[in-house]
């Protein structure tokens, strides 16, 4: 993985039409789902992921979530989340 | 941040997954079929409305992965009724179907209802030897029902049920699925219950069979890269460990059959002295958490040596409880496939057996094809063995 493209802070992520995405209320989590299959999502990647509709660039993303939860420096473990994302193909840019 | 998947809870989780078998009735004749050989004994199905109740019950329990199958689940004329509900309260929504029944107006209704995805079942992929295994003409029409898959735009999944007669012929089932555009191939061998534990010895396939049939499949997999995901499962009668059937006795799945009986697998109505609730007279919350049927195999009390102080029983949960009364007799014990198991040799036996020569079909015994007379001709041999003990 380490030899795949890093996703460029121009990039508009969205959810790949392979997966639906939604807010599962039982699980308290974001979850992906697929044929005959789902991921749950942890607390950070859901929020990643429900910001990932292909109107957002990496760097408005990071810069929402840095507000949202009033920290800073977020990029590189965002850009390091996404690139999975990419290559799990959750993910298309 | 890096791990997105959660480990699951150590309490009663969710129902995460509905089994909505919503009809036996079924077109083929499937050798190695996993619905109950006495499903002829099933007449009164669940209507639409109880359908849908069941829906919304499950749903507001958590579920979230709905599986529509059978039986054939085209079958029924309200399936896309059901699938538009599901779809509604937010269930990813699957149809498991051999594509008979399918028309270009019902894919189009079940596109419009919101159907997720369809898992089309391939016998085989030469038209003689599906013939003869699905006992009907069916090979034209899955070429044509993939088709109309890929013409909806939805995920291409399918799925053969892999076994001794067809095992052989694995490359010509996997070009086939390519050459339709699968995304997803599974290949997994028949599991030796109900119909199939009558056929086990026609269909178990020996090891030098499995042994090829796994090098063909890495080299299709080399071969075509990224177009396909091909999953290759090996009939545990090979294996030393059992699987972790169904992720853990009432852990993740609850299987409706036709009739509204609620059951942790749906295999499980097999399983004598156990009593499962059916949905037209309990809730699918209660039927989850509080019935005895659905508890009986939880957590590790009901578990016998050497289960119960193994170090793996987290692993697979002492394997499979209906494969444990199938073949040892007694539904708490290690499922025989388990090489600690006191009848880990009947799993042997059987393994014998299938390293005889592959021999033309025809010299073969006599497949039971599954079907509503052989099922009660089966009821009927029941009760005779039964008054004669
Ligand atoms: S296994 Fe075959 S016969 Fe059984 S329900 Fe499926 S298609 Fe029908
Ligand atoms: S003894 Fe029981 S728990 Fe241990 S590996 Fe065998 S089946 Fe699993």
């Amino acid at each position: 993985m380490s030899e795949a493209a890093s996703i460029v802070a121009t990039a508009k992520p969205r959810v790949s039409a392979r997966f639906r995405l939604q807010w599962e209320e039982a699980q308290q989590s974001w979850v992906l789902l697929y044929p005959e299959g789902m991921v749950k999502l942890n607390a950070s990647a859901g929020e990643i992921m429900k910001r990932c509709d292909g109107s957002r660039s990496v760097d408005e993303l990071v810069a929402e979530l840095e507000q949202a939860f009033d920290t800073r420096g977020l990029h590189a473990d965002v850009a390091s989340f996404l690139d999975m994302a990419r290559a799990q193909h959750w993910i298309e840019v | 941040m890096n791990a997105p998947v959660q480990a699951p809870a150590t309490s009663i989780g969710p129902p995460l997954w509905l089994l909505a078998e919503i009809t036996y009735r079924c077109p083929l004749h499937c050798a190695f079929c996993y619905n109950p050989t006495d499903f002829a004994a099933t007449t009164e199905e669940l209507g639409t409305e109880d359908w849908l109740r069941v829906l919304r019950e499950a749903r507001a329990a958590g579920s979230v992965q709905c599986a529509f199958s059978g039986g054939e689940p085209l079958a029924r004329d309200d399936l896309e009724v059901l699938v538009a509900e599901a779809r509604r309260l937010g269930f990813y929504t699957n149809l498991l179907t051999s594509g008979v029944g399918l028309t270009e107006a019902r894919a189009a209704a079940l596109k419009e209802a919101g159907l997720d995805h369809i898992q089309l079942s391939f016998q085989d992929s030469t038209r003689e030897l599906n013939d003869f295994l699905s006992h009907t003409r069916t090979f034209d029409l899955k070429r044509r029902v993939a088709a109309m898959i890929k013409a909806n735009g939805w995920p291409m999944v399918m799925n053969c049920v892999i076994h001794r007669l067809n095992i052989d012929y694995i490359e010509n089932i996997i070009d086939m699925a390519v050459e339709l555009g699968a995304e997803y191939l599974e290949l997994a061998n028949s599991q030796y219950y109900s119909w199939a534990l009558l056929n086990r010895d026609q269909l178990l396939p020996s090891r030098e069979q499995i042994e090829r049939a796994e090098r063909i499949t890495n080299e299709r997999r080399q071969r075509y890269g990224d177009r396909i995901r091909i999953f290759f499962v090996v009939p545990d009668y090979y294996e030393t460990r059992p699987k972790k059937c169904m992720n853990g006795w009432g852990s993740v799945f609850l299987t409706v059959t036709p009739d509204g009986t609620a059951l942790p697998c749906h295999t499980a109505k097999m399983l004598p002295g156990l009593s499962f609730p059916n949905v037209r007279e309990m809730g699918v919350r209660e039927i989850w958490y509080d019935s005895e049927g659905f508890n009986r195999f939880r957590g590790d009390d009901w578990m016998q040596e050497p289960c119960r102080s193994c170090p793996e029983k987290e692993k697979d949960r002492g394997g499979c409880r209906c494969q444990a009364f199938m073949l040892a007799g007694d539904a708490a014990a290690p499922d025989p496939v388990c090489d600690k198991s006191s009848a880990h040799h009947v799993v042997l036996e059987a393994v014998e057996r299938a390293q005889r020569p592959v021999q033309p079909v025809a010299k073969e015994a006599p497949l039971i094809f599954r079907g509503p007379a052989e099922s009660r001709r089966l009821i009927e041999q029941g009760r005779k063995s039964l008054a004669v003990d």
